[in-house]
């Protein structure tokens, strides 16, 4: 199985560079055109199967947009006809400007930016050097960390949440950044490890060696030559070691209280809980949550389909 | 992720791993990669690290630079310890201490019968040591004869089975679709993989809002159309339905773009080659497509089943379990015990925990026991 999907990374992660489309479309395209026969295949296809085809990925579009477009429709009404039916309604920027002035939105979104940015920097910087250590290196206790990378992911919240929360209790990191962001990299780090690994493994042996071979320190090779030809794999790790942070519920609930110290994940949970439903504000601020962290799906988008299956494919 | 761990164990190891780095380096992967591998198995059982390394670099350059004299060759795997061992050193240190640690706390805790009244704490400027005592396996006991552990577990198993099963069965879908040529295909991409761009919770309280029942969209668009209000969240039943729908929606575009990444990896050649020898849609399919995307969805159906196991952030936030007790995953209702309940359960919390990872390390070994009884080279 690998043996069939292996031969290919390399020219999978080649195309990366440019954009994902193009790079999938180049992807196909290899497939297909060096026979020929392909094409007419395509061609065959039926006006019928291709009414279908575009139906049913318009239909599953539709589905996948909705709710959120939704949630970003219903922020532009005013608060009082927020569970209308129509599309608009006497647009305003009104849930906005309430959110941000009568709420402590700003200073949640504030903790949650620092956080995020913390782990992801923390988590990339941690998983790359572990990657390549294990991508590169034969090392007694290798075996034994891979297990644990992967064990780790099994790690259900509720075991480890008490005895982490006495711990931070103990260090006096509850309510603190830095309690969430270290935790936070226990989540993040085993999954982005074992990612960068896959991309260590499709960058050549070839560049170490001539790095060596030129008086680099292993170190010196990693840094210079080997991480920036692994860009696409930090462009992924970073993805998910921020939307790990941006998007956790369960430790950021429990460790952090009072207005001042929530992230969004808690910020947003008094909308619905505490005052009844507030749709209003709760739906503007689920707009302003979710720009940041599209702002990072897109920088690492076109780069995501290589990096899964690298992950997945190369283990 | 999977394929890699599971084939380190074993004799030959060490030459499998000179094999993977032939694969990196060699001009032609393919044939560099059997070529690397024969040599390394040759040298793998018997040989130490150093001369595993020796194997791989000789496939890969042709000179035997790792026939140095054994002093040598001990000094330079030292060295390479040592580097390794100091870029490992982080993620060892992160995970000996708040995993490695709060694990061994955890599984202790389930031994006792600490609770909110019984743990060191302060009460302004007392402090008070701890009180709880150790009680061997009894949380074990009352868990597993009880049955709200069983419902509970009962209801999780098929969770995660629908979830993953269906997850997996629209993501093979998608992907398929996404990768033929057909007009706008980039467009239909990036609004499928939107799910996943936003953060979970948001999702999770956008769903909240199209279900309420009085006056959600679904329900009102259901009126449109002359249909009753469902109770969306607020049946048991319904609540079911609703948590694994919008589980279903959040997991779809990783499956899919794993599956995508999958399929562009098989040669359009044995395409080709099997529409040539007359195959049909579904043949092609059944023994092209399926076989070429199990290394993929090996790893991915693991992963989505660990991660949907203990996706806790669906059930709390959608239904925080209710309506009842009816959408309780075991991970919810033990985060219920430590955190929601008065006083707090620390000791069934912790308990829970540890069934819960007992069950998915027995899964993930079952799981590989099967695809390796099934000649799966992994």
């Amino acid at each position: 199985m690998t043996a069939a999907a292996a031969p290919d990374m390399p020219t999978a992660s080649g195309p990366s560079g440019s954009s994902g489309p193009a790079g999938s479309r180049a992807g196909t395209g290899a497939g297909a055109v060096p026979g020929g026969s392909a094409a007419p295949r395509h061609r065959r296809r039926s006006r019928l199967a291709s009414v279908a085809l575009h139906t049913t990925l318009t239909v599953a579009s539709v589905i996948a947009v909705f709710p959120v477009l939704w949630v970003l429709l219903t922020s532009l009404k005013p608060a009082r006809y927020a569970t209308t039916t129509d599309f608009f309604r006497e647009t305003t920027l009104a849930n906005y400007t309430g959110l941000l002035r009568d709420t402590p939105f700003l200073t949640w979104f504030g903790n949650s930016l620092l956080i995020a940015a913390l782990t992801t920097l923390l988590g990339v910087f941690v998983a790359a050097t572990t990657g390549y250590a294990v991508s590169r290196f034969r090392f007694p206790g290798k075996r034994g960390l891979m297990w644990t990378l992967l064990v780790t992911q099994m790690f259900p919240v509720a075991v480890l949440i008490v005895p982490i929360y006495n711990i931070m209790a103990g260090l006096g990191l509850l309510n603190r950044a830095a309690g969430l962001v270290i935790t936070y990299l226990t989540i993040a780090v085993p999954f982005c490890a074992w990612m960068m690994k896959g991309f260590f493994d499709t960058v050549p042996r070839e560049i170490d060696e001539s790095g060596q071979v030129d008086g680099l320190t292993p170190f010196g090779t990693f840094f210079r030559l080997v991480l920036p030809l692994a860009r696409p794999g930090i462009a992924v790790t970073a993805f998910y070691s921020f939307i790990t942070a941006w998007g956790e519920v369960a430790y950021a609930s429990a460790f952090m209280v009072g207005d001042e110290n929530l992230t969004l994940a808690g910020g947003l949970q008094k909308f619905v809980n505490q005052y009844g439903a507030q749709w209003g504000p709760m739906t503007a601020a689920s707009v302003l949550i979710a720009i940041p962290a599209a702002i990072v799906f897109l920088f690492a988008q076109r780069h995501l389909v290589t990096g899964v299956s690298a992950g997945a494919v190369k283990g | 992720m999977t394929v890699h761990t599971s084939r380190s164990p074993g004799p030959d190891a060490a030459g499998d791993g000179a094999g993977r780095r032939g694969t990196g380096r060699g001009t032609d992967p393919g044939t560099g990669r059997g070529a690397a591998r024969g040599k390394g198995r040759g040298s793998g059982p018997g040989a130490d690290r150093g001369s595993g390394r020796g194997a791989g670099r000789s496939a890969g350059q042709g000179a035997g630079r790792g026939s140095g004299a054994p002093a040598g060759r001990l000094r330079r795997a030292v060295t390479t310890h040592w580097y390794a061992w100091a870029m490992v050193a982080p993620v060892v240190a992160v995970i000996g201490v708040i995993i490695g640690y709060p694990l061994v706390r955890g599984v202790y805790l389930s031994l006792t019968d600490a609770d909110e009244r019984n743990v060191e704490r302060s009460i302004g400027v007392n402090h008070l040591p701890a009180t709880y005592e150790f009680v061997g396996l009894d949380n074990y006991a009352d868990a597993l004869t009880g049955s709200q552990f069983l419902s509970t577990l009962g209801w999780t198993l098929v969770w995660t089975v629908s979830c993953v099963g269906v997850t997996f069965a629209l993501g093979l879908g998608l992907a398929n679709m996404l990768n033929r040529r057909i007009a706008g295909r980039s467009v239909y991409r990036m609004l499928l993989i939107l799910p996943w761009a936003v953060p979970g919770f948001v999702s999770v309280f956008a769903w909240r809002f199209l279900y309420n029942e009085d006056r959600g969209f679904l329900n009102r668009l259901l009126a449109g159309g002359g249909i009753d209000a469902v109770p969306w969240l607020n049946d048991p039943t319904w609540a079911k339905f609703s948590v694994i729908a919008v589980n279903v929606w959040l997991g779809v575009p990783f499956m899919m773009v794993a599956l995508l990444g999958g399929l562009q990896s098989i040669p359009g050649e044995l395409y080709e080659a099997a529409e040539m020898d007359g195959a049909g849609a579904w043949q092609r399919f059944r023994h092209i497509t399926m076989p070429g995307l199990r290394a993929v969805s090996t790893t991915v159906v693991l992963l989505s089943t660990i991660w949907t196991f203990n996706m806790f952030p669906v059930i709390f936030l959608l239904t925080r379990g209710g309506p009842g007790e009816a959408t309780q995953i075991l991970v919810t209702q033990a985060y219920k015990f430590s955190f929601e309940i008065s006083p707090r359960d620390f000791a069934q919390s912790s308990t829970w925990g540890v069934l819960i990872l007992v069950l998915l390390m027995l899964f993930a070994a079952v799981y590989r026991r099967v695809l390796v009884k099934q000649g799966d080279t992994w």
